[in-house]
Order: structure tokens, then sequence, then C-alpha cells
């Protein structure tokens, strides 16, 4: 086979990849400029002020900014994590045991896949108020637990990776139903799990909505809704705009590092069901 | 092959109660609202006299009419079709781009290659309110590249007029643009995986028998594309239903996206600013409908194509 280099492809390809940067490198640039040059000079010029960018952005409602990160990273991280747990468990029982009903439940628990996420925000609002949980962590985090796409994954993922044998010769040592799964399944499952943590917590991070509905008060809002409101009243706070810039370059950069460290693991084809069972 | 539990067999209880946290979270957070979203739909607040003191507002059954007002309500039909052209706009650009760097990144003698796959993936890290709010400032006339360009151009005698991206005709392009953007490089992988797991040989007897790599790209690789370019589809199509943070985002930049520019808006508008959580309801139940309609024959044909393999 010969190897003729390909020009139109690699141009196209490469158009591709700069129109995505464009919003980024903008970004990376427009973050170390003074709320004037903002409107004034050339859009990727950079300025010299990020420092001070910085500090204003720290200095904003008493590190309220740096508040929004931690928040995020419980929400996503430690929401992404329970969610990975729970759909290895509940994904492995569905793989690997045999039960009056598991067809039924399987089906109800995937139909939740196809339910609008943001027509349950409203009802689980006025639920949760009821309960008084509205404005707490808990309003955020215990929704986002159980992700029916999560459990498909996990279906599928202890399907392929788990052995039947494996299974069948701890039951035969005599070791118990839940230390099975935690010595012998979860291991196994480690990777898939990973993919199922990514795609949970990109879910979560991503998820507007139910925060903006859910919470009032701005010491626990995400990076996302915090942003937002500072975005909002920019309009009529224009010196504000600085720092909702400064604040979006600044979220996106741990993200992009998750990404580029975890990459090995967007096993994708768990989506496209092409897994060899 | 024998299936688990004939023999060292696992207490009959063991599955159910390993489902246990999974059912009750789901029956929490998932049946129990949208059973209570749809109870609401067929409830009203009745007032008695001015409305004041004890007992002069309670909720009473009012049948249909939620329904009634919500299908005859001109605001939530012009967001609807508004959001079917945003999706039949944008569907088929982004999963046809998507369509093309699969097969460009899976093309062998195409540069850049690992480059183009890890940028292009990249904005799927930027949540929808954060892309919205790097593409609403690059939007802005006094910031945006494209109004530079026109004044440089008029300048030199070009005698354009000044272009405003967030202006109320380009503003729904913006917002496709937003989407676009977010979107491309998730599909990609999806569909380079996919392409991935197709196995060499395949091509390399199509290469013997003298195809060019555009033949093998369209007439073995996009065939083979089918089911995992219909489960995006599907995906994205349910996204797209319940466009609302990045409009949400762009609103205080412009004043071209009106409070219910798109269904989802006009709920959240109903229910929060309106205080009329029974409309919001009847409509919500309404756009799930749409949406269950749109994915149901997808659910079948997912099951068929990941769980064939598995024993029942």
């Amino acid at each position: 086979m010969t190897r003729r280099a390909a020009p139109l492809p690699t141009a196209v390809l490469l158009v591709g990849a700069l129109y995505c940067l464009l919003p980024i490198a903008w970004v990376a640039m427009a973050s170390t400029k003074s709320g004037s040059s903002l409107f004034t000079s050339f859009t990727f010029a950079p300025g010299g002020d990020l420092l001070a960018n910085l500090r204003d952005l720290s200095g904003y409602g008493g590190g309220l900014y740096w508040r929004w990160l931690l928040n995020t990273a419980l929400y996503a991280g430690g929401g992404a994590m329970l969610s990975a747990l729970l759909s290895a468990i509940s994904g492995y029982t569905l793989a690997k045991f045999r039960f009056a009903g598991r067809d039924a439940l399987f089906n109800v628990l995937l139909a939740g896949v196809l339910v609008p996420g943001v027509t349950l925000a409203i009802p689980q609002y006025l639920l949760l108020a009821k309960v008084g949980l509205t404005d707490t962590y808990w309003s955020v985090l215990l929704p986002s637990i159980v992700s029916p796409y999560g459990i498909y994954l996990a279906r599928i993922y202890a399907a392929a990776a788990v052995p039947d044998s494996m299974v069948e010769a701890a039951r035969t040592d005599g070791a118990g139903e839940f230390r099975i799964f935690r010595s012998v399944a979860l291991p196994m499952m480690g990777p898939g799990l990973v993919t199922i943590f990514l795609f949970q917590f990109v879910a979560i991070w991503n998820n507007f909505l139910l925060p903006f509905i859910m919470l009032s008060s701005d010491d626990k809002f995400p990076v996302t809704v915090g942003l937002y409101t500072l975005l909002n009243q920019g309009s009529t706070v224009p010196a504000l705009y600085r720092l909702v810039i400064v604040g979006a370059a600044l979220s996106i950069l741990p993200l992009i590092a998750l990404f580029l460290s975890l990459q090995r693991y967007w096993r994708v084809d768990l989506m496209s069901g092409a897994v060899k069972g | 092959m024998r299936s688990p539990g004939t023999r060292g067999a696992a207490p009959r209880g063991v599955p159910y109660l390993f489902l246990a946290p999974a059912v009750l979270l789901f029956t929490l957070f998932l049946v129990v609202p949208v059973g209570y979203a749809v109870y609401l739909s067929f409830r009203k607040v009745q007032v008695k006299g001015l409305g004041l003191g004890r007992g002069a507002r309670r909720e009473v059954f009012t049948g249909l009419d939620n329904y009634r007002s919500a299908l005859t309500d001109p605001d939530l039909w012009s967001g609807s079709l508004r959001v079917l052209a945003y999706g039949a706009l944008l569907l088929p650009v982004m999963l046809g781009l998507a369509l093309v760097f699969a097969l460009l990144l899976d093309r062998p003698g195409t540069g850049l290659r690992r480059f183009a796959r890890i940028t292009i993936f990249l904005p799927y890290a930027v949540p929808a309110v954060i892309a919205s709010l790097l593409w609403g400032f690059l939007y802005l006339p006094a910031v945006s590249p494209l109004n530079d360009l026109v004044s440089w151009l008029n300048r030199h005698g070009a005698g354009l007029p000044e272009p405003n991206l967030l202006g109320s005709g380009p503003v729904f392009y913006a917002v496709v643009n937003i989407a676009l953007w977010g979107g491309v490089g998730f599909n990609m992988i999806v569909l380079f995986t996919a392409l991935r797991a197709i196995p060499r040989e395949i091509y390399e007897s199509a290469r013997l028998d003298g195809c060019s790599e555009w033949q093998i790209a369209l007439r073995i690789k996009i065939p083979l594309l089918f089911p995992p370019l219909i489960m995006t589809t599907v995906f994205s199509l349910i996204a797209t239903l319940q466009v609302f943070s990045e409009p949400m985002t762009l609103r205080p930049l412009t004043n071209s996206i009106s409070s219910f520019w798109t269904p989802l808006m006009k709920i959240y508008r109903d229910a929060f600013a309106r205080d009329d959580i029974y409309a919001a309801a009847a409509s919500s139940v309404v756009i799930a409908a749409v949406t269950l309609v749109l994915s149901f024959g997808f659910l079948r044909l997912v099951q068929r194509q990941a769980f064939g393999q598995e024993q029942r």
C-alpha cells in the first residue's frame, strides 16, 4: 500500500481543529486584558493584566470564585464517583444474576435515558422544597447519582469483562456475594468505571438547570451558575465582564488537563455497542 | 453454557438487595417527579374573592385545561417551531462534520491526526454555559473579530454594513454555532471508535481490488457506521429538544432572545417567574411526550444492538 501525502484531508482536519481552538485561544488572551482594552484592542491580542485580573477575581465576594470551583469539584467529582459505584453494582447484578423481573426492571431503568432531564428539574425542586432540602448540597448531589445511562454502560461492561467462571469459582470457595462483587468483579470493571465516571462528571458539570433552580445562596453555587450570575450583573456593572472572562478561562483549564490525562479512558465503543460479549 | 446461579447458587434475595439503592434513587428522583409533574398538570389554583386570607386559594382538579392552554399558547408554539428548525439545521451539520472528521482520522496518510482528534474533542470538556459565554463575547460587536474585519474592509472602501451577530436574525445561527462547537467532537469520537473496531483486512482486500480511499469510505465505512450514526442522531435529538443553557446564557448580552425563546425557557419562566407551576407542568409533560415518541424506536434498536449476544 502506498501512503500518499494527503493535503486536502489534512487541511480539513486543521480547519476543524482551529475552529475548536478559537474560543479557547480567545479566552486565554482576553483573560490578560484590562476592562477597557477588552472592547478596544484586537480580539486575539494579549494584554498585560492577567495578575490584576486574577487578584480581583480572588477578591470578589471574599474568595467566592474559589468556593465555586470547590463546589463544582464536589458536585461533579463526588456525584460522578457515587454514580459510578451505583452503576457498577447495578450493572453487575443485571448482567450476572438471573432473577424474576430482571428484563422488566432493566427496561424501566433504561427508559430513564429518554426522560428529558430538564423536565424533571421543576418537580424535583418542588418535591425537595417540601422536605426542606432545596438550597443544600444534597439538592444537587442526590438527583445526580442515579444515571440510567451509567447503569446501561456498566451492564454491557460487566457482561464483557467479568467471566461467569470467576464468579462461580468464588462462590464455590464460599465467598459472600458482596465480597465477590467487591474483590472479583469491581477490579475487572475498573477501566469501564473510569469511563462511566468521566461521562457522569461531564454530565453533572454540564447540567446548568438543576443547580440554577435548586440553589439560592451564592456560596453553594457551582462555577457555571456563579459565572452566569456574574454575567447577568455585568449588564449593569461592565467591570464584572473582566472577572467573568478570567473566571471562565480558569475553570476550563483543570477540565482540559483531566481530559488530556484520562484520554485513553474515553472508551466510547461501549456506547456504540461494539464490545464483543 | 451454564448460567450463573445454578451451582453454588446465590441466595435469591441478593440481586434485589444489590439493585435496591439504584431502584430507590430512581424512584425518588425520576419516577416520583415524573408522576408529580403529571399530577400537577391536571391541577390549578382556585382563588376565592380577593384571594386573601385562609382558604381563599386552594388547589383543584381542572381536567385538561392546562393542556388546552399549553397547546394553544402561541409562545410555546413559536418556541417549539424554533427548536425544530434549530434541530433541523444543527443535527445534519453536526453529525455530517463528525462523520467527515471521523473518516479523515481513520484515513491512512492524513496528517495531524492525533492533534486534530484531541483538539476537536476538547470542546466536550467545556460546559454549555461557559461555551456560550465565550462565544457570546466573540459575537459582541465591540469584541468580534468579524466586526474588526468588516471595519478594516470598510476603511478600504468596501462599504459593508456593520454586522451584529447577536441581532434578531443572526442570533439563531449564533446559538446553532455554539451547540455545533460543543457537539461535533463527542460525536466524532463515537464514530471514530466504531471505525477502529472494523477489522483492517476488509480495507486491504478492497485496496488490492483497486479501490481508492474515497471509495472505501463511501462504500465500506459509511454503511458500517449506520448503527452508531442512528444512535448519535437520537441522543443529539433528545439534547436538541431540551436546549436551554445556550440561549439562557446569551440573554444578558443581547435583547434578541425572549424569555420564551425555547420551550424549556418558557417552562422555566412559567414555573419561577410567573409562579404558574401548573402550566409549566403541562408544557413539560407535552415536551417529554414528544421526546419519548421520537426516541422510542431507538430504544428497541439499541437493545437489539447491544444485548443480542448476551444470554437471556
